[in-house]
């Protein structure tokens, strides 16, 4: 098991700290579990803690911005595009503002504080604003450069975080790319295309299917906007089937990127593994995992399905 | 530092604010809707900041060293665009596009498009924050630019402002001078009844900032609070400026009406007669 995306999140951010001066770090008393306190530590007067207070953090940033500075805010995922959605909308991504959200705890493996602190419709809320860009890391090293690639980008950026450890899926070797899939592994039958803590259980239900008979292209699918159409477009082409993986409500986030490439370009059947328009609930975050259809056999049998609907 | 406006000065902020007033009532009316109430009771405000007290340069609208300011209440967009045309920032001649698609000059304003625009606002509640934003920046590269801002009575009424008013003097933001535009009223009638600030003062004293209260349509009073406001350390202040709502216009003057409603041709014509100065 790798470490958890937040935990290189605090990290990166600590290293950027050195090489841009201009990064000014926000938190809303969340700073310990966001792990901004990695950057509190390193550079005191250049973090400031808003208190519980997440319109003012958001609109705080947004001003820092616009006076030049490169804002870093953090919270949970519900409280930074929920509570603050209006905040994000208008003060941030109206005027299009330097501003890097970088929301922890997304999705249900916050585990047992339950539903209302599992953000399941964040990816979907801030894909629907205007010249924001959406990136999901799927492990530590993806997350280093994703937020290393946000200080040097120039405009509002969302960044969707975890809780849990996760397992490492890139070495390093590994280079991301704003807007790309990055290709795990290859096959013909269909492919299998996630985003966060679902890349590590994609790449084993590819492995498994592979018992059945049927090879899997698995993508990687960071950023989940601008979504790579091309990679997608490609993918139905030369496998006929697609299923997306996403820890989130089906509604709104990766599988409804993917759909909206698809069905404008090159309609093959398609299943969407993710949230079914349903709140989550307490539970350790392998259980609800497994309660929510979330697991490598829960992507096994709909990649069986999609191949079925093939022909 | 005097706090005390020459008499020339006045004379001059005087004319500015009733051009400014002017171009609030002809734009207004041209797009056929906008919040001239709100706008014509921030007029000397504005006018003073931008004639009298900020470091602006309409030459060079994105200057680093600048001192900057946030229509919290954005919906009073058209006294902003008015001043900044009169201060030269855009010319007189586009007013009248106010609302009209294709034009710089939106409903609320868009800093992305207008010079001399520091920071998008319309959806109340939020400016302050973006102040406070503007505020610590200068304050952490140790700038000596300062930030203004000003909100509705019954912009008060968000949440929003108090998480803001809450950061500003926890951070000790006194590079940032705020003010009230206390007319009285909002859309649904008077602020005291449809949901009450009231006391606005005491409530920012309590936040922990200084706190002045003047007559928001006295040139002396406005320029003196502010010049007061620049020797205050380690508190944000506070200018809770009493206004009338429509002030400069007699039939407009109090009326919660006008607060979203634009004059017919005929009713601009009128107003414009009814303008001092």
């Amino acid at each position: 098991m790798g470490k958890a995306t937040r935990e290189a999140y605090g990290e990166a951010l600590k290293e950027l700290g050195g090489r841009y001066k201009d990064i000014i770090v926000l938190d809303a008393d969340l700073s310990k579990s966001t792990k901004t306190n990695v950057f509190a530590k390193a550079y005191p007067d250049r973090f400031f803690n808003v208190g519980i207070a997440e319109q003012n953090l958001i609109g705080t940033a947004a001003g820092l911005a616009a006076a030049g500075k490169i804002p870093f805010v953090s919270t949970f995922a519900m409280f930074a595009t929920g509570r603050a959605y209006e905040q994000v909308r208008n003060s941030v991504g109206y005027p299009h503002l330097n501003v890097k959200i970088c929301a922890t705890h997304a999705g249900l493996t916050v585990g047992e504080d339950g539903a209302t602190h599992q953000a399941i419709e964040d990816i979907g809320l801030m894909r629907a604003i205007p010249g924001m860009t959406v990136i999901v890391p799927a492990d530590a090293t993806e997350t280093h450069q994703a937020v290393a690639w946000a200080a040097e980008y120039k405009g509002p950026v969302y960044i969707r975080l975890g809780r849990m450890a996760v397992p490492d899926v890139f070495g390093e070797s590994y280079a991301f790319a704003p807007g790309k899939a990055a290709l795990l592994a290859e096959g013909a039958d269909l492919t299998i295309i996630a985003c966060g803590v679902m890349v590590a259980p994609a790449r084993r239900a590819a492995d498994e299917l592979t018992q059945a008979g049927l090879t899997a292209r698995v993508l990687n699918m960071p950023t989940i906007k601008p979504i790579d159409s091309a990679a997608i477009i490609k993918a139905a082409r030369d496998t006929g089937a697609v299923v997306t993986c996403e820890e989130h409500t089906v509604i709104g986030g990766l599988g409804s990127a993917v759909a909206e490439v698809l069905v404008e370009n090159v309609p093959v059947p398609m299943e969407r593994v993710g949230i079914l328009d349903t709140f989550g609930e307490s539970g350790t975050p392998d259980a609800l995992l497994a309660k929510y259809s979330l697991t490598v056999a829960d992507i096994v049998r709909a990649a069986k399905r999609v191949v079925e609907r093939k022909s | 530092m005097s706090t005390q406006l020459t008499p020339e000065k006045t004379a001059e902020l005087a004319k500015r604010a009733t051009a400014v007033r002017k171009n609030i009532l002809e734009m207004v009316t041209a797009a056929k809707s906008g919040h001239p109430g709100g706008s014509l009771s921030a007029a000397d405000i504005l006018v003073t900041l931008y004639f009298a007290v900020m470091r602006v340069d309409p030459h060079a609208p994105a200057d680093p060293e600048r001192d900057r300011f946030v229509l919290s209440k954005g919906h009073a967009a058209p006294v902003l665009y008015a001043t900044l045309a009169e201060r030269g920032f855009l010319p007189h001649s586009e007013l009248t596009t106010l609302r009209q698609v294709d034009s710089r000059l939106q409903g609320h304003p868009d800093m992305k498009g207008v010079p001399g625009v520091d920071m998008s606002t319309g959806s109340l509640g939020q400016g302050l924050s973006a102040a406070n934003g503007m505020a610590l920046a200068g304050r952490v590269d140790g700038k000596d630019w300062r930030v203004y801002a000003l909100l509705g009575d019954g912009e008060l009424e968000e949440g929003q402002v108090w998480e803001a008013a809450m950061f500003a003097a926890h951070y000790k933001l006194d590079n940032l001078t705020a003010f009230v535009d206390y007319n009285g009223l909002q859309i649904d009638g008077p602020v005291s009844e449809v949901m009450s600030p009231l006391p606005i003062p005491e409530k920012w004293r309590a936040f922990g900032w200084h706190v002045l209260e003047i007559d928001g349509h006295d040139y002396n009073a406005i320029y003196g609070a502010i010049e007061t406001a620049k020797t205050v350390k380690g508190k944000p202040t506070m200018i809770v400026a009493t206004t009338v709502k429509g002030k400069g216009v007699c039939s407009m003057e109090g009326v919660a009406d006008w607060h979203g409603k634009a004059p017919s041709t005929d009713e601009c014509a009128k107003f414009l007669a009814e303008l001092c100065g």
